[in-house]
């Protein structure tokens, strides 16, 4: 197997050259998307039979919940690249995920107590799911707080890529926290496997802001990593290179 | 691979395998505490602990509510549809409190197996559908049972 690209990925000169072009038309899809399927979502599709209106935050709970698991999958699975192969990107890339993903945890708590107040009767218990999508928030502001307490980079990268990689075990909790256990949160409404239990014409917006939600975050990462990496890189002459050209 | 990184993957792939044993049979162990509720069954079976604070969790069953003509209390039975428990309550019912959804109960279990419930929440299912589906569907099912 050709592994060329791999290891061109780790270089921070290559990467930046490469995601360059990608941020600025990510951030425009992900921006039109998400506006589409809000509005979609929010003031057109019919309310729930039994929940009514308050269903529609779904719209906003359910992309937010989704991304706060992807980012900590990014980032638990480039702290073990870290680990292995010690790629310079991998930092780098934890760095700049991990704020973007605590936000995304904080709003999906923050949305899913609002829904829980008028569903359930209560804005907070301490079932399983929720639980376990806390202990993922802390993760995150462990990783923040870790990076930003010690000096000494080296040190810090590697202990940020280990935690991370050890919080990667909180992630099936997660997912599976409402098979394992009795829970208050419900099922999930989608698998793969099996049709969707909810309506076409209200998943169908939700699908369009899940896929906006990623966009917008993905661009939002590439742009954090491309300021890292020019903020380190500022001695090297293909930085001043690039600043001459593009000014930025 | 490089032998030192496959040194490293092999070292962290044993970390990995022994810590994830070592989470799985913890929470195996604490399966009853992360559970949230009992269910009628349990409670049927006596693993639910007496006059201890405890959650108990099921569906109301259809036609089981009686409300107090003069003040707020209100009975009904829950079921997983293997048993049934009563549960009493006093108080205010969340919105999606309906026969034949699902609750979870805060209260104690007295001596005659009876759940005297402090607090009353309402779990709702994965379910989603409009309002005019519900309608459609329901309409669907009386047809069908009209039918001889």
């Amino acid at each position: 197997m050709n592994w060329t690209w791999f290891h061109k990925l780790g270089s921070p000169k290559w990467f930046f050259l490469w995601s360059k072009s990608y941020a600025l038309p990510l951030f425009f899809l992900g921006s039109v998307a998400l506006v589409v399927g809000l509005i979609w979502g929010l003031a057109f599709t019919p309310a729930d039979y039994l929940q009514g209106n308050s269903f529609r935050i779904i719209y906003i709970h359910v992309p937010v919940a989704i991304l706060a698991q992807s980012c900590y999958l990014g980032l638990g699975f480039s702290g073990l690249i870290f680990l292995i192969w010690q790629m310079k990107i991998a930092p780098i890339f934890i760095q700049s995920i991990a704020p973007i993903g605590a936000v995304m945890a904080l709003i999906a708590l923050v949305s899913g107590a609002v829904w829980g107040k008028p569903t359930w009767g209560t804005w907070w218990v301490w079932d399983a799911r929720l639980t376990s999508v806390l202990v993922l928030f802390l993760l995150y502001m462990g990783i923040i707080g870790l990076k930003n307490a010690l000096d000494d980079v080296a040190l810090a990268n590697k202990s940020v890529a280990v935690i991370g990689a050890v919080g990667l075990i909180n992630l099936p909790i997660i997912k599976y926290s409402v098979i394992w256990w009795n829970t208050l949160h419900q099922g999930a409404t989608f698998t793969l496997t099996e049709k969707p239990a909810m309506a076409a014409e209200m998943w169908i917006p939700l699908l369009i802001s899940v896929i906006g939600m990623y966009c917008l975050v993905a661009s939002l990462v590439l742009w954090r990593m491309q300021s890292i990496i020019l903020e380190r890189e500022h001695r090297s002459n293909w930085v001043k290179q690039e600043v001459m050209n593009n000014g930025f | 691979m490089h032998p030192v990184r496959k040194k490293r993957l092999f070292v962290i792939m044993i970390i990995a395998i022994i810590l994830s044993t070592a989470i799985g049979l913890v929470m195996y162990a604490l399966q009853q505490n992360i559970n949230l509720f009992y269910s009628p069954s349990q409670i049927a079976l006596g693993e639910a602990p007496r006059n201890a604070s405890i959650r108990a969790g099921g569906m109301v069953v259809k036609d089981s509510v009686k409300r107090h003509s003069e003040n707020l209390s209100v009975s009904f039975d829950v079921t997983d549809f293997q048993h049934k428990v009563t549960i009493n309550y006093r108080g205010i019912l969340p919105d999606l409190f309906r026969e034949g959804q699902g609750v979870v109960a805060q209260g104690k279990l007295n001596d005659e197996g009876v759940f005297e419930a402090s607090q009353v929440l309402a779990k709702h299912d994965e379910k989603y559908m409009p309002p005019e589906v519900t309608e459609a569907l329901k309409n669907a099912n009386g047809i069908v049972k009209k039918r001889p």
